[in-house]
């Protein structure tokens, strides 16, 4: 499962991150690394870009940058 | 007897001016408050500049402190020390003394957005490799706890290996005291030798520092050893030999690129600090954030976006009607006042049609803009405009582009000058040079006039549904001008500018109150540099325009013929003759007909052709040159004008404004590049000339084409 697999609302945990698009290095220096917990915030009109949230930052990128990043979804609490 | 009046000063009020004596460099993530501070810290004694050789603008201030003074440079808002723009590499070179003009600061104040301290952790971890005495400004402090959020100020410093750490908010002032305190005794403070959050990394650059020698400094053989200088890189390779190199640059990244390596260890370490020294209380979501959260959602926002873009052009219109008016009512009264006065004589003309019209030619424009640009500030301050380029994305991903072009395309309507300087947000060239092709098309404020008086003259005013036929066909240039400017970034963008697919990689700032103080610097500065560089240009042209239309003078007898052709008509008739014989043989009449055969294929006689040919430095004069040619003053107001037109004949007797012709004249100006401010902002922006020549004949040819097809299939019909 890919950081584009996931649903508005989701939450999961960025695990494999595929290096050879310079994008997704850019995303990386914005902290988007190993280990750390995204939520999947918006999808803008027309399913992309979409807005993922992590420590407090919002960042909009691309589903082709977001396909690089596999992730582990965690299920919601409540 | 005198009296001695009796003043009281407070003694804090008056404080004793320092002369700086160290420069300070301001730096931290982008939206992180760092402007706020830099202006609550110096207030207005500050200075905006661009740095030697590129467009990044430098603002410098002066901080008065207790016992001393500070420089403050404020420089961009970066994430990293990587390079990644133009701004990125400006920041690294003036913080490492590169840049000449710019003394190499003695130490840093780094900003951190307590709200989000993740990034800024990051950014000042780099930091610390450049052995400068650095403290941090913990900024937006009554924001994080607001929204629940705890910061151990003392675990953080210790994580940072002493630093000192100052909670700031500079809003309420909370904590500025002590921060300038802090100042003071800036350059005594140790910075750890090796910061903690990649200490082999570290270790393995100090230890090359030593051996390279006294031309090596260590952030040199960390950007060396990184690939994000790519001179320093080679130096290395040359000087230690490409092998060790390499093998050096394996052990520390791994097989990944350096600088992922270096955002894996760095942010590893930033997340252990975070869940040592900050708190998040549970989730308790006041009113507004959850407003702000659910107006973020894709279609509250994009139906809020269309709100916004209604109310700002309404208010663009509107409000600044009045002001307009008045402003155009000063400029002619004075005008006249200064012909009654001084008699009519080249000077008065010269003052009055030439330096009068022209600067009010320049401040009528001023309202409009500056209405503009304060909400393109605010929206700019709470962060919306981010927002803005996110909903976007996938509208201008269909010619080729990303969200972030949207930004400077929709501050275009007003004037393409500040909108192309704003392009350089765009971290790629050629997505650069694409939207800056584009921007003009946009109907700016300069083409209204125009617009307004053919419109009124020749359109009819019937209901077409909820809307009128003259509002609809001033929509229909709107749309003409979007769909030129679209159509030109398609082509542009799948031919010379071919690129790889722009990624939109943007951070989406949190909604935040706007800044009084921060809105009024800003708009101030705009303003200012709008005058002065429209301003000059648009006032050269005025008189250049005057020149032309005044010389050479007719002679008596000429005079004279004007004033006997009809005994009943009046002074004001007679004098408006006079100006139109004066025209027809003035230097500008004669190019006119000299180059009216190339635009009779368009319909026009040698009286629209030289008032287009004086538009072409600055489209807004062209209605002032129509009101003189159609001899009716060039204050006459727009009926006299309209009505001019409406009856202006070829020798043959046919009307010269068909309506083929109008709506041609129309597409002309939609698409004509009509503007040298446009011009040489463009060539300053691109470093040359080739792509103000291309955007100029460009955008000239299809204005031309366009009216050529229009009244040449209309015509016929």
């Amino acid at each position: 499962m890919t950081l584009a697999d996931l649903a508005p609302g989701d939450t999961a945990t960025l695990k494999q991150i595929n290096t050879t698009d310079p994008g997704v290095i850019r995303l990386m220096v914005l902290g988007m690394v190993e280990d750390i917990t995204v939520r999947l915030e918006n999808i803008a009109i027309g399913g992309d870009p979409l807005e993922v949230g992590f420590f407090g930052s919002s960042i909009s990128l691309r589903k082709e940058q977001a396909r690089y990043f596999e992730v582990t979804r965690i299920p919601a609490s409540d | 007897m005198t009296e001695t009046p009796d003043i009281k000063i407070p003694v804090s009020g008056i404080g004793i001016r320092h002369k700086a004596r160290a420069t300070v460099a301001l730096i931290g993530n982008p939206n992180a408050g760092k402007s706020t501070l830099f202006n609550r810290l110096t207030g207005l004694r500050q200075t905006t500049a661009n740095f030697p050789g590129v467009t990044v603008e430098k603002h410098l201030g002066t901080v008065q402190l207790e016992h001393s003074a500070i420089n403050l440079v404020d420089l961009p808002g970066v994430y990293s020390l990587d390079g990644h723009s133009a701004d990125e590499r400006i920041a690294v070179d003036v913080t490492l003394g590169r840049v000449a003009g710019t003394e190499r600061p003695s130490g840093l104040l780094v900003v951190i957005d307590a709200t989000h301290i993740y990034q800024g952790l990051y950014l000042l971890e780099q930091l610390l490799e450049l052995q400068l005495p650095t403290m941090v400004a913990l900024t937006m402090i009554d924001a994080a706890t607001a929204s629940g959020i705890t910061i151990d100020v003392e675990g953080l410093q210790t994580a940072l290996g002493g630093i000192p750490v100052f909670p700031v908010s500079s809003i309420s002032g909370h904590g500025l005291d002590e921060l300038k305190a802090g100042l003071e005794d800036i350059t005594t403070i140790d910075t750890p030798d090796i910061p903690a959050s990649w200490p082999e990394f570290s270790e393995t650059a100090r230890q090359l520092t030593r051996q390279l020698g006294d031309d090596w400094q260590r952030i040199d053989v960390i950007q060396a050893l990184l690939q994000t200088h790519p001179d320093l890189a080679g130096k290395l390779s040359q000087q230690l030999g490409a092998e060790t190199v390499a093998s050096l640059r394996e052990k520390l990244f791994g097989d990944s690129p350096p600088a992922a390596a270096e955002a894996r260890h760095r942010y590893h370490w930033v997340k252990g600090v975070i869940e040592e020294v900050q708190e998040q209380a549970p989730l308790y979501r006041k009113v507004g954030v959850r407003l702000v959260r659910w107006t973020n959602q894709p279609w509250p926002a994009t139906l809020l976006f269309f709100a916004v873009l209604i109310l700002v052009f309404q208010a663009v219109f509107t409000w600044a009607t009045p002001m307009m008016d008045a402003i155009d009512a000063t400029s002619s009264q004075l005008g006249r006042w200064l012909v009654t006065q001084m008699g009519h004589n080249a000077f008065s003309s010269f003052l009055a049609d030439g330096v009068i019209a022209g600067v009010g030619s320049v401040i009528i424009f001023l309202p409009q803009i500056l209405i503009l640009f304060l909400f393109i500030i605010i929206l700019e301050d709470t962060g919306y405009l981010a927002r803005t380029s996110f909903l976007m994305d996938r509208v201008m991903r269909s010619v080729g582009l990303s969200g972030q072009s949207v930004i400077p395309m929709l501050s275009s309507f007003a004037c393409a000058v500040p909108s192309i300087m704003a392009t350089r947000v765009i971290p790629d060239r050629k997505d650069r040079i694409a939207t800056i092709l584009a921007a003009p098309f946009m109907t700016c404020s300069a083409r209204l006039p125009i617009y307004a008086l053919l419109i009124a003259a020749f359109v009819p005013n019937d209901p077409v549904g909820w809307m009128n036929l003259q509002g609809l066909v001033l929509f229909g240039l709107y749309l003409l001008g979007i769909l030129g400017g679209l159509g030109t970034a398609l082509l542009l963008k799948s031919s010379a500018l071919k690129g790889p697919k722009p990624r939109f990689i943007l951070a989406l700032p949190e909604f935040r109150k706007p800044n009084l103080q921060t809105v009024a610097i800003k708009l101030y500065g705009r303003g200012r540099i709008f005058l002065k560089r429209a301003g000059t240009v648009i006032f050269v042209i005025a008189i250049g325009v005057w020149a032309l239309a005044y010389f050479p003078r007719m002679d008596v007898a000429q005079y004279q013929l004007t004033q006997v052709v009809n005994p009943e008509s009046s002074q004001f008739e007679r004098d408006n003759a006079q100006a139109a014989a004066q025209m027809s043989q003035s230097w500008l009449g004669r190019i006119g007909r000299k180059i009216e055969p190339v635009f009779k294929p368009l319909g026009w006689d040698w009286r629209v052709s030289s008032a287009v040919i004086s538009g072409f430095p600055a489209r807004e004069v062209v209605v002032a040159v129509m009101g003189t040619i159609y001899a009716v003053g060039s204050e006459a107001d727009d009926q006299s004008l309209s009505q001019k037109l409406r009856s202006a004949t070829w020798p043959d007797g046919r009307l010269i404004f068909t309506l083929p012709m109008v709506l041609g004249l129309l597409v002309f100006y939609a698409w004509c590049l009509q503007c040298v401010a446009t011009l040489a902002t463009i060539r300053r922006e691109t470093n040359g000339w080739r792509w103000p020549i291309f955007a100029w004949v460009y955008m000239t040819s299809i204005g031309y084409g366009g009216a050529f097809v229009i009244y040449q299939v209309g015509s016929m019909l």
